[in-house]
């Protein structure tokens, strides 16, 4: 057997802590409703993460239509359009991207990972996915009321966020505002506990540097989460101030539509500084799990280690740290001081380095292996394709100079279309048919799979590659219809209606991929404690799907790193982490 | 196989499609064509590096594609190789960077001689204020915004008494004269852009920002809104002139000053 530091058994140390005494349901109600085991709160928040985000999901066809055949649709108007993309955009970020990863890949995911029995404070896990659904109900309560939502743009930037020029200004900024703190609020106590249980709970043996990546992008995740969301947190307080009490923290002197308003002396940037300052670590908080999740699913799919493990880790801490470094790149063009862009455009594109090591350690994980092309592996793929081609066009808009012309444009909204939204939703997708057998135990249908992951990956490619051309153009974001600008020929209305056409045809996809998710809960061929031959704990459990408690009676010990694939010598093509080694023979 | 014939398709096509797309940036107009050289740059190189990715990533998915005996090889790492790749992503990053900031200088460094044009934006609507025959603006400010006095000059300010206001009208722009524009809003934030000119700022109620550049064409342009500002964002346009010296000046003349207007609402409020 090759010798690899990072491979290598260890001693494995006593156990210095006692296990933990578990709570114990003791009704229906505490089982599944107001439950404490991580597993069913994972469960709960994936699905109202999966739920929110239909709403969003139909959102962006009714954009699409509206965008495609601007006068046909009398039902939709410019204030309705606004808040159609509002919702669109800040639902898909955060209350199905951040929730999703975090409450529900995180919840499943960590305390199986790192050998644990549950996360470290069950009764406050419980409370963050409630909390989250009383943000979720706050958010869907403002489409019923006077006024409808917010149509402010997810940036929610002042002045107009709270004034009568947009859309929900009665109702919908107050209650979106309120959502997002009471989100952050839920977040803060599933992610103590996600932080806390990586650092306290992994079981003997399993170091930091065994941990599967899948952990490590969801921990940096956690921390950079911990840390940017109160900028947010003191964003929204201020602004609902601004709003309902009339204090002026980000309004200047305003005269609206001819009134003097009763504000003065506050500032708009701040706000902008606030927001990014969340916002930009907000991408990696969306991007960091998906890297850790992907590392993973190349791995175990291409029977091989994933290459340079250690600079894998260290990437992923560098671009957390690097991310709270660059948040102005979003404001080249905000009016901020312009020397500003030196700095911001310098640590942005340092980021691109970082970034770059793990897109070259994935494909060189491909390289020699033996690649099976599972569904988990294919949604792997086309994670590879979007997340290159986002990351390339950041380099773009990274640059200052190339971001004025850019900036507010469609480019904009390709780009983080591809790098943010569909490389993560790619992942996640990846992951569900990766984790489905080990939460339900069964294997999702194949067939629908396959046909789920061709027409999602060929229709995302074909809405957002070409829309970046648009951008190029000239044609702005956040516009209701391009109107008759001299500068759009005719062929651009051609190309809009191409990529409606290719966005309602994804969209049905993932009417299909909702079925084989329910039809494979009953229907599913059995698949056993280890359909995909892998090696990090999680397979490993006394009981699929795993019961209360995780490991039965005694706690895995862990000996290994989570990548023995193909180990020269193995008797199979994977090693699990928990398997003693083999007395070498001398 | 399949897989990866789709993925050479697709890196094949989007460099097709790049060659071949009708939708391109707009003739430019203005001096700023270090702009579209930088984004040309950055087309070669992340073109270069998207399509390597890709096509390897195909060759991976083609040659090591699971049969039956094949078994994967074993090594964690390649110190070497790692170390490599970074040098060779650090040098195609500066070769990025330096450009760009080098352009993005000039962006910011407004030259000497450039004459200086209000933007006052609103909602939903551009106004223009040029600095008249002493070619001063007077000062102003939205606490003295009213029916009257639409940009709140600040009517004791002599400076401002000659400016020219333009109310929801065409700016126009003499040819090949460099023009900072001094931004500003009288409620929330709005930005100025001229696909032609390349240059894009956003307009922040309380602060005056600036852009600059010379126009190089002459023809009508149109001024988009490029920032969220309210319902009717869509539909916040107006439309930029560049035209010679002489009709550039015959249509100042046609302009009303800031005296000449108050001077005509004193009057209209006199005959009521
Ligand atoms: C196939 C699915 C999707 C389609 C067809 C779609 C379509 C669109 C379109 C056309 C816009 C821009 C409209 C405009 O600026 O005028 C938009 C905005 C946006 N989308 Fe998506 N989208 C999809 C999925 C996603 C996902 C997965 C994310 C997650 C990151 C996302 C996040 C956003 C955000 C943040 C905005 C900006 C909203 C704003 O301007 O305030 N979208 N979407
Ligand atoms: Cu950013
Ligand atoms: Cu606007």
């Amino acid at each position: 057997m090759v010798d690899t530091t990072i491979g290598a058994a260890g001693v494995i140390q006593p156990a210095e802590v006692k296990d933990v005494e578990l709570y114990h349901p003791k009704s229906w109600v505490t089982k599944y409703v107001f439950c404490q085991d991580a597993k069913v709160i994972a469960i709960q928040y994936a699905i109202t993460a999966l739920g929110i985000g239909l709403v969003a999901l139909v959102l962006s066809w009714l954009i699409r239509l509206q965008l495609a055949f601007p006068s046909s649709f009398s039902a939709i108007g410019p204030t309705d359009y606004l808040q159609f993309i509002t919702m669109h955009g800040m639902i898909m970020v955060i209350y199905l991207l951040t929730a999703l990863f975090l409450g529900g890949f995180g919840n499943y995911l960590i305390p199986l990972m790192v050998g644990a029995r549950d996360m470290v404070f069950p009764y406050v896990n419980m409370l963050s996915y409630w909390v989250y659904l009383l943000a979720v109900l706050v958010l869907v309560a403002s489409f019923f009321m006077p006024g409808g939502p917010t149509g402010a743009g997810w940036t929610l930037y002042p002045p107009q966020a709270i004034l009568s020029g947009t859309p929900g200004q009665d109702w919908g900024i107050i209650l979106m505002l309120a959502s997002l703190i009471l989100f952050i609020i839920g977040f803060t106590m599933g992610g103590l506990n996600y932080v806390v249980t990586v650092l306290q709970a992994r079981t003997r043996g399993m170091t930091m540097m065994r941990l599967p990546l899948t952990v490590w992008g969801i921990f940096m995740a956690t921390v950079l989460a911990l840390l940017a969301f109160p900028a947010l947190f003191v964003g929204c307080v201020m602004m609902l101030f601004d709003r309902i009490l009339g204090t002026s923290f980000f309004m200047p002197a305003i005269v609206e539509m001819g009134q003097h308003l009763k504000y003065g002396g506050g500032s708009p940037l701040l706000f902008q500084h606030l927001f990014w300052f969340f916002g930009h670590p907000e991408v990696y908080i969306v991007a960091l799990p998906a890297f850790g999740i992907v590392s993973d699913l190349i791995s175990t799919h291409a029977r091989k280690n994933i290459f340079g493990y250690r600079m894998m880790v260290w990437a992923i801490i560098v671009i957390g740290a690097l991310s709270f470094l660059v948040w102005a790149h979003h404001m080249y063009v905000s009016g901020m001081n312009p020397y500003f862009g030196f700095y911001f455009a310098t640590t942005t594109l340092v980021i691109a380095i970082p970034t770059a090591i793990k897109v070259y350690n994935w494909v060189l994980t491909l390289w020699r292996g033996d690649i099976h092309l599972t569904v988990p592996m294919l949604f792997a793929l086309s994670f590879i394709v979007t997340f290159v081609n986002g990351g390339l066009t950041g380099l773009f808009l990274g640059n200052p100079v190339v971001d004025v012309p850019l900036s507010d444009t469609m480019f904009v909204v390709a780009h983080f279309h591809m790098v943010m939204g569909m490389a993560p939703i790619f992942v996640i997708f990846g992951a569900i048919y990766h984790w489905y057998p080990k939460v339900t135990g069964r294997m999702m249908n194949e067939a629908l799979g396959q046909f789920h992951f061709w027409v999602s990956f060929l229709g995302a490619y074909a809405i957002y590659f070409p829309m970046h051309y648009l951008g190029l153009l000239g044609v702005p974001r956040r516009y209701f219809e391009m109107g008759d600008m001299a500068f759009i020929p005719q062929s651009a209305t051609t190309l809009n209606i191409f990529i409606t056409m290719a966005a309602l045809t994804v969209g049905f996809a993932q009417m299909v991929f909702l079925f084989n998710l329910i039809w494979s809960l009953f229907w599913g061929k059995p698949a056993g404690s280890n359909p995909w031959r892998a090696t990090t704990l999680e397979w490993q459990t006394p009981e699929t799907p795993p019961g209360h408690g995780n490991w039965g009676k005694e706690l895995p010990v862990v000996y290994r790193w989570a990548y023995d694939y193909s180990v020269p010598g193995a008797k199979e093509d994977f090693v699990p982490q928990n398997q003693p080694p083999t007395p070498r023979a001398a | 196989m399949t897989t990866a014939i789709i993925l050479v398709l697709v890196a094949l096509g989007s460099v097709l499609f790049h060659i071949l797309s009708p939708w391109w940036w707009t003739p430019i107009a203005s001096n700023w064509g270090y702009i579209d050289h930088t984004i040309n740059l950055t087309f070669w190189i992340t073109g270069f590096v998207f399509t390597a990715i890709i096509l390897f990533t195909a060759y991976c998915v083609f040659r090591f594609r699971h049969q039956p005996g094949r078994q994967a090889i074993y090594n964690p790492e390649n110190k070497r190789l790692e170390w490599w790749l970074t040098i060779g992503t650090a040098v195609g990053v500066g070769a990025l960077l330096a450009p760009g900031l080098f352009v993005w200088d000039q962006f910011v460094t407004v030259p000497k001689g450039a004459s200086e044009v209000e933007v006052i934006a609103q909602q939903w609507q551009w106004n223009f204020r040029l600095p008249g025959e002493d070619g001063r603006l007077g000062a102003s400010d939205t606490r003295n915004v009213s029916s009257s006095n639409p940009l709140g000059l600040n009517p004791n300010d002599p400076n401002g008494r000659d400016d020219v206001v333009i109310e929801g009208d065409a700016l126009h722009l003499p040819l090949g004269k460099p023009v900072k524009l001094l931004l500003r809003s009288i409620d929330v934030v709005h930005s100025f852009y001229v696909p032609e000119f390349r240059a894009k700022m956003d307009l922040v109620p309380g602060v005056v920002t600036y852009v600059w550049f010379t126009p190089t064409r002459t023809g009508t342009f149109e001024t988009l809104c490029t920032e969220l500002c309210g319902a009717a964002h869509y539909n916040m346009r107006a439309k930029v002139v560049v035209e010679e010296a002489s009709e550039y000046q015959a249509w100042v003349r046609k302009q009303k000053t800031f005296a000449q207007l108050s001077a005509r609402t004193r009057q209209a409020k006199g005959t009521q």
